[in-house]
């Protein structure tokens, strides 16, 4: 007898229900067999039948590809513990995801001119996108910034260029998410001093830093210094964080970059979640408390082609969170559980050909994003892959977001999908696929090490390399490239450009900032941060003090980095 | 000098700050699979370390990836201090996200041809290959 | 090809100009034009050989992971605060199945990218299996006579024996890992009697000091009792290495290698290692060593140069390819053996 019975013998009706069950399963088992005999009789497409990320589909899923495990404990209910069907009790019913398009170019001057327009036109919150030499800590005049200034986000260099990005915008109505990682401690300093101008106390300060380090190395590369001080700034700020700012989230964990970069749905899935919980164990040993900032925790996915599969990441995502969150670092307060994610649409699966089908591609991201329940939703433009979206292409990017949520219905219910028997399999797998790279990563000895090892950069060349010789072998279908091109060279669309006068203006800017500061106060806050870069002193406060002064970002770099070391790219061919 | 069964050597360099490196390593992967020999210089090159490389490898081609929009500014750059090092014979070649009109622009600056996302590495190296056979070279 | 005397093609008496000119340009050419054997590279290395060695070369070898790379370049930008002038050769495998490869040891040294004075030639095996290309021997010796005061090389660090980097380079520095296996496994691969230095890289690391401990311990046998009736390498003599095996200070006219610790990453250890180095290099000096072992290195390139033109000889001459055609029937028809034939080959080219 088994346990189930021995507990049931009591009842027996119970007994019974269990015995009818079982005869019933067997009953499907015997039922599904003669259909797979049937069907390996049939002559299949030629296709490969398989996802993006190369996982086996099968022809058909019943209850018996369901997991042993109860409704209540592997699903139950959205905004409950796990959370699979929703980080929030009542989701798109009472409030849509917000549709947050990523824009900046130019300088800071014509990006508040952007952002003013955007506010007007309805939009609550805004989204940063700085050019290169910001990302990597350069100011706009410094030699390597050259040819880059402005071209692809917005250039700010020193606290003068913030203040002039948020002119006129009253930054304690105004939710700011800024993507940046590598100087994101400076980027930030510089925010909350541009508040402080405006009169805006940090506590008022509502928003988004991406602030997650360890993707860069792993993906993105844009990193200034090696893992370990970088990963103490990052401490450093949700410490800071949770005394001064309880409504601004420090990070923005990331696994968009690392899909870009060609890891498949499980790598994507895998290594953000345990970047996710590498921050939470370097918080925990910094001494604080896992519930007084993991609540402000956010995460950032991708919503890549495979409809099905994608949907299933953002569910897995979700109860791997919560369970690992509260048995694992045993946090207890619900908000700590609860993953939330904002989520962009593959920008890696955008065609040059016939660019026109981009919008097609992104409309099904987009739904498999909705279906997946994420918070927030940016939409790529279909000339992506040509240069910087025109006005227009942004703009049905924006609808194609619009259609999603008011005409396709998919907004009715919370989180449609659940039951299915093939999505609730594949959520399944995804979550053991997750575990088990999870293991892999303890096995080389935590996230950092396998960096230093090449580890995570390996793994994903190796899918991006797969990837590519499926397309290249025209085993993977890519519409428009490896099949059905007529037309491919025709369609030239039209595509914005960048006028290079902005680098100069740019550089005039700086020169000007610099001429006329205080020469010693930025020296004394220079040498005050290097002091406390060594002792191990919270960064914040000090880099606060240093954008006051106006410290341009190359300087506040400089200062640390002679402390800190930079970060050298390992070899891993 | 006959050059049929001499090794390519291929210098595959990312230039500027951007460090989307997806497309500079597939192109190096693939080239080597070609029986190329590639060169991967790493991320954040500027164009002196480019050429400097490119010069003390002794390399038939550059091939840099840019994604950045930097593209107008990096390759002339580039081809300006090859040519200024006495290593004109290079080949400057890449890919990115390039306009049309700047292709254009950029073929007319002594730059070699420029492919866009989604190319088939067959595609790069067969234009490689080509442009090599007819090459006077060691 | 002719065999080294004549004057020198115009090209490449342009070259030449050029190289002595000491033009960077002029220096990658000429690796290429050895690294491919195209013809009258023989020619130029006679002529860029009349000055003699005087480069101080210095190999790194070990397992793949060890950190040789990152090693070489810390010690490199160190010489270059010193303002030495630097080359370095960094080997890496060819591909057995498409013949290609992928050299990424630049990368390493990416903050010395646009130092004039250093100069980085990546080099494929194209086949080699010593853990060098065919030619890094000719491209170290270009380097030397370029006018480097050193020339570094890394070998391959696949596993293969890295033997042939006892005949490249003056001293040899065995870097190993925790991870890369213990002691017994350094001394089947053969490393015990290439080493000049040991050095233990990621000594940060967990097994670190039980490694250093055994690899003395391996050394200590090596120049002990047990192994007492093989000479080690370089035929030193073992009486005057016996008194001080255990320290890590060079002291008598003997040299036994040191076993160093070291943390690339860091820094650590670094100044020790770049310490016996110059030890190593001045017993070399002092002993005899050097000028014995710039010998045995003559001796084999003679040796080699002799082996490629027999060969080239006899495989380009359509009379003796002949002979092996018709011996090949011979053969076939039971009338002669592979050994019948090849006298006959080697009976012609000696005539």
């Amino acid at each position: 007898m088994s346990t189930i019975e021995k507990e049931a013998s009591g009842s027996s009706e119970l007994l019974v229900l269990l015995r009818e069950q079982e005869a019933e399963l067997s009953e499907l088992r015997e039922r599904l067999s003669r259909w797979e005999q049937s069907y390996a009789q049939a002559q299949e497409r030629d296709s490969l039948f398989s996802t993006v990320s190369g996982r086996e589909i099968k022809p058909l899923y019943t209850p018996l590809d369901r997991s042993a495990s109860q409704y209540q404990d592997a699903l139950g209910f959205p905004g409950e513990y796990p959370f699979t069907r929703g980080p929030y009790s009542t989701m798109y019913r009472t409030r849509l995801w917000t549709k947050r398009q990523f824009a900046g170019f130019g300088t800071a001057k014509e990006t508040n001119e952007r952002y003013k327009y955007l506010l007007k036109q309805g939009q609550t919150g805004l989204s940063v996108a700085f050019d290169f030499p910001t990302l990597m800590g350069f100011d706009s005049d410094h030699p390597r910034s050259l040819g880059e200034v402005g071209v692809c986000g917005v250039a700010i260099s020193s606290l003068h260029d913030m203040e002039r990005l948020f002119e006129g915008i009253p930054l304690n109505e105004v939710s700011v998410s800024m993507t940046i990682n590598g100087p994101a401690i400076i980027l930030f300093c510089f925010y909350v001093a541009a508040a402080e101008k405006q009169g805006v106390s940090p506590r008022v300060l509502r928003g988004t830093v991406q602030n997650d380090i360890l993707k860069e190395y792993q993906a993105q590369h844009a990193w200034i210094f090696p893992p370990e001080p970088a990963i103490r700034c990052i401490v450093d700020m949700f410490e800071w964080c949770s005394e001064n700012t309880p409504n601004y989230n420090p990070i923005s964990i990331s696994g968009y970059h690392i899909r870009e970069a060609g890891a498949t749905a499980s790598q994507e899935l895998a290594f953000t979640l345990r970047n996710g919980f590498e921050y939470v164990e370097r918080a925990i040993a910094r001494g604080l408390d896992v519930d007084s900032f993991s609540p402000h925790l956010s995460f950032f996915f991708d919503v890549h082609n495979d409809f099905f599969e994608e949907i299933a990441k953002f569910r897995a995502a979700r109860r791997i969170w919560a369970r690992m969150m509260r048995e694992k670092y045993q946090a207890k307060n619900p908000e700590s559980w609860r993953l939330r994610t904002h989520a962009q649409t593959a920008g890696v699966t955008l065609t040059a050909q016939q660019p026109e089908n981009n919008i097609v591609r992104v409309a099904y991201q987009a739904m498999a994003a909705a279906l997946g329940g994420t918070q927030s939703l940016h939409t790529n433009s279909m000339d992506e892959t040509l240069a910087l979206p025109t006005e227009k292409s942004v703009r049905i990017a924006l609808r194609t977001q619009q259609v999603l949520a008011f005409e396709s219905g998919v907004t009715n219910t919370i989180d449609p999908l659940a039951g299915s028997y093939f999505l609730e399999a594949l959520t399944d797998e995804l979550e053991r696929d997750a575990l088990a790279i999870f293991e892999e990563i303890d096995c080389l000895g935590g996230v950092v090490p396998a960096i230093e090892e090449g580890w995570f950069q390996r793994e994903i060349s190796m899918s991006a390399m797969l990837q590519q010789r499926e397309v290249e072998a025209g085993d993977r279908v890519v519409v428009g490239v490896n099949r059905f091109t007529e037309g491919s060279e025709e369609d030239e669309i039209e595509t914005l450009r960048i006028d290079p006068v902005i680098e100069e203006s740019q550089v005039a800017q700086m020169a000007d900032l610099r001429a006329h500061r205080d020469p010693e106060a930025v020296e004394r806050r220079l040498r005050e941060l290097q002091e406390s870069s060594r002792t191990g002193e919270n960064l914040v406060p000090r880099i606060l003090e240093c954008a006051r002064v106006y410290c341009t970002l190359y300087e506040i770099r400089r200062a640390m980095e002679d402390v800190f070391d930079s970060y050298k790219e390992p070899v891993f061919f | 000098m006959l050059n049929i069964d001499q090794k390519i050597r291929v210098l595959v360099a990312k230039p500027g700050l951007d460090g989307h490196d997806r497309g500079a390593k597939v192109i190096a992967s693939a080239l080597r699979d070609a029986g190329f020999e590639v060169i991967y210089t790493g991320l954040h090159q500027t164009p002196e370390m480019i050429v400097n490389a490119a010069v003390q490898e002794d390399v038939h081609v550059v091939a840099m990836s840019i994604l950045s929009g930097a593209h107008m500014t990096l390759f002339p750059k580039v081809r300006e201090l090859l040519d200024g090092a006495g290593a004109n014979r290079i080949l400057l070649t890449g890919g990115g996200i390039i306009p049309v009109e700047d292709i254009e622009a950029l073929e007319s600056q002594g730059v070699g041809r420029l492919f866009g996302p989604g190319t088939p590495t067959t595609e790069v190296i067969d234009y490689i290959q080509n442009w090599f056979v007819g090459q006077d070279t060691f | 090809m002719n065999a080294v005397t004549g004057p020198l093609e115009s090209a490449l008496a342009e070259l030449l100009e050029r190289f002595h000119a000491a033009e960077a340009v002029a220096l990658g050419r000429a690796i290429s034009l050895v690294e491919n054997e195209r013809p009258g590279f023989e020619d130029f290395l006679h002529e860029v050989l009349r000055v003699g060695p005087s480069a101080a070369r210095i190999g790194f070898t070990g397992p793949p992971g060890a950190g040789k790379s990152s090693l070489l370049s810390v010690v490199a930008t160190i010489w270059r605060t010193r303002n030495e002038q630097l080359g370095v050769v960094a080997v890496d495998p060819t591909s057995p199945y498409s013949g290609g490869a992928l050299l990424g040891d630049r990368i390493r040294m990416s903050d010395l990218a646009t130092d004039p004075g250093i100069f980085i030639r990546s080099m494929a095996t194209r086949g080699s299996l010593g853990g060098l290309a065919t030619t890094t021997k000719e491209v170290i010796d270009l380097m030397d006579a370029f006018g480097f005061d050193r020339v570094l090389v890394e070998t391959v660090g696949v596993g293969q024996t890295q033997i042939e980097i006892t005949a490249a380079a003056d001293t040899v520095i065995v870097v190993l890992v925790p991870e890369s296996g213990d002691a017994i496994q350094a001394m089947k691969a053969g490393l015990m009697e290439i080493a000049d230095i040991f050095v233990v890289n990621k000594a940060d690391r967990p097994g670190a000091d039980r490694l250093v401990k055994d690899l003395r311990q391996g050394l200590h046998l090596r120049v002990g009792t047990v192994l007492e009736s093989e000479p080690v390498y370089h035929g030193l003599d073992l009486d005057r290495i016996r008194r001080k095996e255990s320290g890590e200070e060079f002291k008598g006219p003997g040299w036994s290698p040191p076993v160093l610790s070291t943390v690339a990453q860091s820094g650590e250890g670094v100044e020790h290692l770049m310490d016996m180095i110059e030890a190593h290099r001045s017993w070399l000096e002092e002993s005899g060593e050097l000028e014995e072992r710039r010998r045995a290195r003559g001796k084999v390139r003679i040796q080699d140069v002799v082996d490629r033109e027999l060969r080239r000889t006899a495989w380009h001459s359509d009379a003796l390819l002949a002979v092996l055609d018709q011996g090949l029937d011979r053969i076939q028809k039971g009338k002669d053996t592979p050994y019948s034939v090849a006298w006959d080959i080697v009976n012609r080219l000696l005539r």
